[in-house]
Parts: C-alpha cells; sequence; structure tokens
C-alpha cells in the first residue's frame, strides 16, 4: 500500500512571513544598507525660501572642494519635468515655489563632503510675495505660483447625481459643516534612499524604494531626456513606504543625472529631518457639507466641497479626491448627491498618497457628521447607519456595484461585541456631573476599493512561474513588496494549487527587467490582482502537472490531486509519485522534453471612472466598522484609548499573521492621524520635522483590539478574499472622535485630538461667555 | 582634517580592534568600519531605538553613542545573536507572532527584548510594553511583537 498524504490547508492558516528570517538576523540588507563598488554619495541643496525669482546659482566654490565629483544645476538638466500635470523641474533654475526646492546637487566621495559642499553654494534671490491658504491663493489678483496656470488651480472634480434641490425639498432637517483635515506624513522607518548606476551602453538602474516600478519608468525618462525602456528599476528590500513612493519624485532623476555626469554609481538618502520637510505628506483638505435626511432620520441629499492645499508642486494628493468622492456620494445610501474639489496651489509643501488616499479625509468629514445628524434626528450612531446603510450588489451614484458587501453585519457586530448602546447613553447621562474623568464610546464605518482601483488604462498584474527538477517553484510577479507581506501571500496561494511545501517556493518580485508588468503597491490591491494572477498561473501549471501525470500513471487527470509534494489520488490520498520526479521525468524525456512553466497577466473586470466620474473602477468593495472606547481627563486634555471593537469584511482569510498585522498596524497609524501626529507648517517651514516634535504612538499607546473578520467570500477574488490594508487606518479616528463627543457633549471637528485642543474644548464648554470673548 | 584613534572592544564575543575616525557614533562605527547592517540609522537622535546594541549587557542607542566609547567594551549586535544553527528562540518568536512587516525596527526591537529577557523570569504582559517603549515601529501596531517578547519570555523560564 503506497502512502497516504492528508490535504493541507495553507490558503487561511497562519503562516510566517518569508522574509522574517532574514530580517530578525539583521541579514537583510535594505537599499539604505547597499553599497555598490565606486560608488559616490550625494546631498541636494535646498532652498531657505519659500517663493522666489532665483537669480544666481554660484556652485563654483562647491565644484573646487576636494572630494567632490559634480555639482549639478538646472543648467545641466534636460527641460521634462515630473509630477502628476508634469510641473516640477527635478532641479529648479528659475523660481522657488516652496521649501522643499532643490537648486543644486552634489555627488563627493563621503556625505560629509557633500556637506561641506553644500555649505558653498550661494544663491541670489528676489524674494515673491508668499500665499499659503486655499482662500488667499484664490483671491483676485492673488500671487500666482505657476505661471502656466493663474488662477492657482492645480486640479478640479466636480460629480453630481439626482438633484439637491430635490433632496432640500424632501429634507426635515439639513445640517451643515466644516472639517479641516491636516498634514501628517509617513515616518517610513528607513528614510528615502535611491541609488543610480548608468552602464556604458547609456542604460540605467535605478534601485528605488519605488511603489510602482513599471509605470514609474514612463513618468522618470521625460526628465532624464531618456527612452523608458532603457531604464530598468531595481527594488531592494525597504524600510516602508506606505503610499509615499507612489510618484516620482526630484531625488531619483537627480541621483540618476549625478550618475550620468560622473560615469559612477550614486547614492542619495535623506536625513530624518530632510524626510520630514521633503517626503510627501497626506493631502490636507477643507470640508464644507451640508446632508439632510426626513424626520425619521432617513438622508435625502449630501453636499460636499472641498478645497485641498496643494503646495508649490502636483504629485498625488491632487488626485485624492477621486477617491474622496466615491465615499462622500456613495457611504450609505444618498438619493441626491453633489461634490467639488479644488486642488489650489499655494506657497507650502505639496501632498502624495498615504495608506487610505482620500478616504481618511473623507471618512472623518463624513462619519463625524453623521453622528451630528444623529443627534438632531433624535437616533442613537447605530440606528442612523442602520437605517442608511448599503445593501449588497446595489449600484451607486458613480456606477459601482457594491457586490458582496456586509457594512449592515460589520455595525450590527460592532454594536453588540461592543456592548455599544448601554455605554452610550450611560456616558451621555454624566456631561455635568463635574467628575474629571469622562467616559466616551463612538463608531465609525467606511466604504473602500477592496479588488483593485482601475486609474490606470490596465489595473493588471503579470506572474511567470517556473518548476525545477526538485519541485521548487520560482514565482515571478509584478507585484512590490514593501514589508505588507504580499509575497507569502502569493506563495500560499501558490503553495495551495501545487501542493508543494511553503518553503519550496521562491518569490521574484523586486526587478523590472525580471517581472512581468503590474500597476503598484497600492489601493490595497495586490493581494487581490497579484494573487489572481498568481493563482491563475498555477492553476495552469497544476494542469500540466496532473496531465502528464496521466499520462504516467493511467489515472486520468481529474481523479489526481497534489498534496505534500506527491501527486496523489484524490479520493484516498494514496501517492502516485512525487511531483519532483515527475518533473524529471517530463524533463529528460528525449524529444518529448518540456518543463512546467506558466505565465498568466490577470485583468480585473473593471472599468475606469468616464469624465463624468462614473464607472465601476474596483471588482470588489469592502467596509469596516471600528468602535473605540476612549477615557478623557478633562483636566489635561488627555485621551486614553480604552479598547477598539474591529469589524471588518475580508472577503476570504488568506493569512491569519498578514491579516491581524495589517488591521494593528493600520489602526496605529489611524489613532497617530486622530490624536496627536501634525505636521506644524507655518507659513510654508516645518516646525517640527523629528521624531521628538512629532510623536508616533508607541506601544503603551496601543490599546487592545478585539477583531471579527466578516467572510463575505467575493466571487472574484483569489479564494475569495478581499483587499484588506487601507480601511483601518481609515475609519478609527472618527470613532475617536465621535467617542469623544459622547464622553463630554462637544464635537472637535478638526483633528488631530490633541491635549490643546481637547482642554480649550472643554474650557470653551464651560465657560461659554468669556469664549465668546 | 578628521582625527582617528585605534580601539579594541569585543564584538559578539570576538576581540577586535580597528582605527576609526573620532568624529564617527558606535552606529556608523558598526555599519561602515565592520559591515554590520543590523543596527539601523532611523532618526539619528536616540527617539526611535532603530540602532538598538547591548553594551556591557545595558541596550543603549548606537546613534548617540560616540564611536570612541566602545573602546574596551562588551558589545552585542543582532549579528551575534544567529549562530548559523537555528534561530535564536526570541528571534524564532518574532517569526512565529508576525512581529516582523518591514522589518526596518526589528533588530532593535530584538536587541531591546534580549536585554528585558532575563534566564528565569517570565516578564509581565506590561512590562514587556514598558520596555518596548522607546523603540517605535511603523508597521505592525506592536501587538504582535509584545505577542513575541512574551512567549520567548515563556520559553526562557
Amino acid at each position: 500500500m503506497n502512502k497516504i498524504i492528508e490535504k493541507e490547508e495553507i490558503v487561511g492558516a497562519r503562516i510566517a512571513k518569508l522574509d522574517a528570517p532574514e530580517k530578525v538576523t539583521g541579514r537583510t540588507r535594505y537599499i539604505n544598507d547597499m553599497v555598490l563598488p565606486r560608488m559616490l554619495y550625494a546631498k541636494i541643496f535646498r532652498t531657505d525660501r519659500v517663493h522666489a525669482k532665483i537669480l544666481k546659482i554660484d556652485v563654483s566654490k562647491a565644484e573646487a572642494l576636494p572630494g567632490v565629483h559634480a555639482v549639478i544645476t538646472a543648467a545641466d538638466t534636460p527641460d521634462g519635468k515630473i509630477g502628476v500635470i508634469k510641473d516640477n523641474p527635478p532641479l529648479k533654475g528659475d523660481k522657488v515655489r516652496c521649501i522643499r526646492d532643490e537648486l543644486a546637487a552634489i555627488a563627493a566621495d563621503t556625505e560629509e563632503i557633500c556637506d561641506a559642499a553644500l555649505r558653498l553654494v550661494e544663491v541670489e534671490y528676489e524674494d515673491l510675495e508668499p500665499v499659503f491658504t486655499c482662500e488667499d491663493a484664490l483671491k483676485p489678483g492673488a500671487p500666482v505660483i505657476d505661471e502656466e496656470r493663474p488662477d492657482n488651480i492645480a486640479m478640479g472634480q466636480n460629480f453630481s447625481h439626482g438633484d439637491i434641490s430635490e433632496g432640500e425639498k424632501a429634507s426635515d432637517h439639513i445640517v451643515e459643516g466644516a472639517y479641516n483635515v491636516h498634514y501628517v506624513t509617513h515616518c517610513n522607518m528607513g528614510t528615502s534612499c535611491c541609488i543610480a548606476d548608468i552602464s556604458a551602453s547609456g542604460k540605467v538602474t535605478l534601485y528605488s524604494q519605488s511603489q510602482y516600478p513599471y509605470i514609474m519608468k514612463m513618468d522618470l525618462a521625460p526628465a532624464l531626456d531618456i527612452h523608458p525602456g532603457d531604464l530598468r528599476i531595481v527594488q531592494p528590500p525597504v524600510g516602508g513606504a506606505f503610499g509615499s513612493k507612489l510618484d516620482v519624485y526630484p531625488n531619483e532623476p537627480i541621483c540618476i543625472l549625478l550618475a550620468k555626469k560622473t560615469r559612477r554609481p550614486v547614492k542619495l538618502t535623506y536625513s530624518r529631518e530632510e524626510e520630514f520637510i521633503v517626503s510627501p505628506t497626506r493631502q490636507p483638505v477643507e470640508f464644507k457639507i451640508r446632508a439632510g435626511m426626513t424626520s425619521d432620520g432617513i438622508f435625502t441629499f449630501r453636499e460636499v466641497d472641498s478645497f485641498l492645499n496643494n503646495g508649490g508642486y502636483t504629485s498625488w494628493g491632487a488626485t485624492t479626491p477621486y477617491v474622496t468622492m466615491r465615499t462622500c456620494t456613495s457611504h450609505y445610501v444618498v438619493p441626491h448627491v453633489s461634490y467639488s474639489a479644488r486642488a489650489v496651489y499655494t506657497n507650502n509643501p505639496f501632498a502624495g498618497s498615504f495608506r487610505g488616499y482620500g478616504n481618511v479625509q473623507a471618512t472623518w468629514c463624513v462619519e463625524i457628521h453623521v453622528d451630528k445628524m444623529a443627534e438632531v434626528a433624535n437616533l442613537d450612531p447605530i440606528e442612523i447607519r442602520l437605517r442608511n446603510a448599503n445593501e449588497p450588489n446595489s449600484i451607486t451614484p458613480q456606477g459601482s456595484d457594491l457586490g458582496c458587501i456586509d457594512l449592515v453585519g460589520c455595525i450590527n457586530i460592532a454594536a453588540e461585541k461592543s456592548g455599544f448602546l448601554e455605554k452610550w447613553k450611560t456616558n451621555r447621562a454624566t456631561w455635568d456631573d463635574g467628575e474629571r474623568y469622562k467616559r466616551g464610546i463612538g463608531i465609525a464605518t467606511s466604504l473602500h476599493n477592496a479588488g483593485g482601483a482601475k486609474i490606470h488604462k490596465s489595473d493588471g498584474c503579470g506572474t511567470i512561474l517556473t518548476m525545477d527538477d526538485y519541485a521548487r517553484v520560482t514565482v515571478m510577479t509584478g507585484a512590490s513588496d514593501i514589508g505588507q507581506g504580499s509575497d507569502t501571500v502569493i506563495a500560499q496561494i501558490v503553495a495551495q494549487e501545487l501542493g508543494v511545501p511553503i518553503r519550496d517556493i521562491t518569490i521574484i518580485n523586486n526587478d523590472t527587467a525580471l517581472g512581468p508588468w503590474d500597476v503598484g503597491v497600492h489601493a490595497s490591491r495586490t493581494t487581490y490582482i497579484a494573487g489572481n494572477s498568481a493563482k491563475r498561473a498555477a492553476i495552469d501549471a497544476r494542469g500540466q502537472l496532473l496531465s502528464a501525470a496521466e499520462k504516467q500513471s493511467n489515472v486520468t487527470a481529474d481523479l489526481l490531486d497534489l498534496r505534500g509534494g506527491y501527486v496523489v489520488q484524490a479520493d484516498n490520498g494514496e501517492v502516485v509519485i512525487e511531483i519532483a520526479k515527475l518533473l524529471r521525468q517530463i524533463h529528460f524525456a528525449g524529444e518529448d522534453s518540456t518543463l512546467v512553466m506558466a505565465t498568466d497577466y490577470y485583468e480585473p473586470p473593471t472599468e475606469p471612472e468616464d469624465k463624468d466620474h462614473m464607472g465601476d473602477m474596483s471588482a470588489a468593495y469592502s467596509h469596516a466598522a471600528h468602535v473605540a472606547e476612549i477615557v478623557v481627563d478633562t483636566l489635561t486634555g488627555e485621551i486614553r484609548i480604552e479598547k477598539i471593537w474591529s469589524v471588518q469584511d475580508v472577503g476570504k482569510i488568506i493569512n491569519l499573521n498578514g491579516l491581524e498585522g495589517q488591521i494593528e498596524g493600520g489602526i496605529a497609524m489611524g489613532i497617530g492621524f486622530g490624536l496627536h501626529e501634525n505636521m506644524q507648517i507655518e507659513e510654508g517651514i516645518v516646525k517640527n520635522p523629528s521624531f521628538r516634535d512629532y510623536h508616533l504612538v508607541t506601544a503603551p499607546e496601543m490599546p487592545p483590539i478585539d477583531m471579527t473578520f466578516i467572510e463575505t467570500d467575493d466571487h472574484e477574488g483569489p479564494e475569495g478574499a478581499k483587499g484588506i490594508a487601507e480601511l483601518p487606518t481609515i475609519v478609527i479616528a472618527p470613532a475617536i472622535g465621535n467617542a469623544f463627543f459622547n464622553a463630554t457633549g462637544v464635537w472637535i471637528d478638526h483633528p488631530p485630538l490633541t491635549p490643546e485642543k481637547v482642554a480649550r474644548a472643554i474650557w470653551e464648554r464651560d465657560n461659554p461667555n468669556l469664549a465668546a470673548e | 582634517m578628521s582625527l582617528k584613534v585605534e580601539i579594541a572592544f569585543k564584538l559578539n564575543g570576538r576581540s577586535v580592534a580597528r582605527e576609526i575616525l573620532t568624529s564617527t557614533s558606535s552606529l556608523q562605527v558598526l555599519n561602515r568600519d565592520f559591515d554590520l547592517a543590523g543596527a539601523k540609522l532611523a532618526c539619528g537622535e536616540g527617539e526611535c531605538g532603530a540602532c538598538t546594541i547591548m553594551v556591557d549587557g545595558v541596550s543603549r542607542n548606537a546613534c548617540l553613542m560616540a564611536g570612541v566609547d566602545l573602546d574596551g567594551r562588551d558589545v552585542e549586535t543582532v549579528e551575534g545573536l544567529w549562530e548559523g544553527n537555528g534561530l535564536d528562540p526570541l528571534q524564532e518568536a518574532f517569526v512565529n507572532s508576525g512581529a516582523v512587516q518591514c522589518g526596518f525596527c526589528t533588530p532593535g526591537m530584538v536587541m531591546q527584548a534580549k536585554y528585558l529577557l532575563k534566564p528565569g523570569k517570565k516578564l509581565s504582559r506590561d512590562e514587556v510594553i514598558r520596555g518596548l517603549e522607546g523603540n517605535v515601529c511603523r508597521c505592525t501596531g506592536y501587538h504582535k511583537i509584545i505577542d513575541a517578547v512574551v512567549a520567548a519570555s515563556g520559553e526562557a523560564s
């Protein structure tokens, strides 16, 4: 009797990350640790102005310093610009538009020599009148930031569905609000870094932290005056990214230009201070919202107008309205909606993409406002959400089919597990009892794309899969892993199909010369899109193995299975042949020799938004509900989070470790945004560029989290999974904001809820006459 | 020009000597002069703990310690924990608990945890949380790191 092998479930299990052993031993060489032979170091000379005409840049003294190999300025740079509307020259020659502006760059033997050379660059300016707020920048006669766009509007979006005036007529109550979402930044533990190298034949290799290496080639090439095909992007391990590397920023073309000039590899790394000042922020937004409802609390219309402080140049921050709009128009059922956004040039630093994209901002606005409406309608926060919740398979105003969602389940489970209603009522009864510590409980929910986001013509990902003579599998995927663990998820999906141990799978995902195309790591899309592509390639390879086994064994393929490295009979698990042996038999078979190889390109069944912002851009959608229970110290203004309940529709669990880790980490980031992270930008200058003055959540500040996963089993997702990584960051802050009202009876409309802001809000509540003065 | 000085110390159990620039930090000495990349530069001002090493049995921020101060000391880095035959139980716990995402803070976390773990003493969860306060992680939300250290503490007792 042959050996019997039971079926093993690798998908859904708690699997250790493939790269973890290398990381816990300190063996992983991050891009920041890399040294290439004959490598030079680079630094950028930045302005100390926010708006000025550049009269003269003199780099002659810097060039003369021993150890300096090259100094470049705009005079050495091709004319091409970078950024989403190509308004950002890598080196500035005419004009300074914000404090980040790059005027010169130096390559030298050491970073210390670069620093010395930076002090020798001399610049003459003529200061221009600056402008820092959207309101001021839109006034007639305001200083013009970008001469090609004299109205100071970088980008704008408008959407409407239904008829707002009809909605007004149907309303018993109309509630207005204004919410300003502040500047925060990614704080990747590994600072921005790149290394450029140019071959004698003129081909460029860029070692990069990029999250979108394939599209990056197209975006980078014009600034270098080279063919995108001559760019190769290599992605060494990175210390986090969170959206910060989803565009080309000036450091990368500058590094390549220095490599070109010196004909040596050049490395450019930011200090932590530089990282704070220069790397992109989350897009700050000023929202105005008007929303109506019937006396029963049924929503009738929602009108949102927003202004985005675009800063001096345009990066992905200006495109966040594409996501903000989805939440403003489609989160809860609202028959009449309108939305507008204007990204307005100022002399501030500029924003990029950041985990959650525009949805962190949108969900703060919508979810705080929903609780305010509940107060007016005399409903509790659970009831108003249930009465307006989106139903499965419903079509949103922008034409998205929400598919197998479960918003009602998210709300009900979160309410039940947290004992929400009882606590909510008890807390309200204590507003006026004079006690120092106040308890509060709050809920928020959100809607996010969970099956990719077709913001380009393709939202696809490719896979090349090969098996060697020992049944070891190599999976080349286009998908980048920036630490989140997608390589492990892809390996699990492949291991499940091919019946091989997960340690026998090698993922190659770090070189555009090897991997097939992918859009990039963003929009919570990698498990869904890359996972689907890997699964389809693995199914193809599985078919090749089974048909080969059929020929060897005379058992038909549909009666065979792959388990634990063996071909077995599906019904009883009896071993037919070892997979490795089968592979060798078909590989060394004379004229019929063959290898098991499979390729796939998966394009999700979605459509880009049209010019009217209509289109089902994601193959799946998902919700999460968070409940936060907090204690407010009304004397010091400090908020302590006692516990969080997280309920999320995940489609299907692939890796429990990875899933929980994404939710816990996302919540930590959302707590920072809600309570204390705040870039203090005054007149265009970043005032707190250090971890000392920009506080990240630490271990003692993390509350316990009770997690519930709803498995809606998406029909298109790999194994039924949906994308999960952004929702946790999106939902938690408004849950805290709503809990604060439940504790004190006071709204704070603008995050973060710092002790200063909280103490002031309570003082104003208690001293209304003094506060009015 | 920069001054140089010769220092001698014990590094992961072996005696070493090297001529270093007096202007460099311990972190730069380890990263550059000894090609040990485990201790990481993330802030350079002692705020994040990514560069945590052990000096004479006490955890230190290598970025804040002058390189010359390594002279005569007993220094342990994350590279010293793995002898090539199986991971240290603490490292194993980090791997299995899902305590690693991007991993940039991980070597510092591991070294701080190593310092907290005393043979024969089981740490409470609160003691672990307090002990890791100075080490910042941007990816994980800390729970799985805490789980790992608590699990390793259980094994050590």
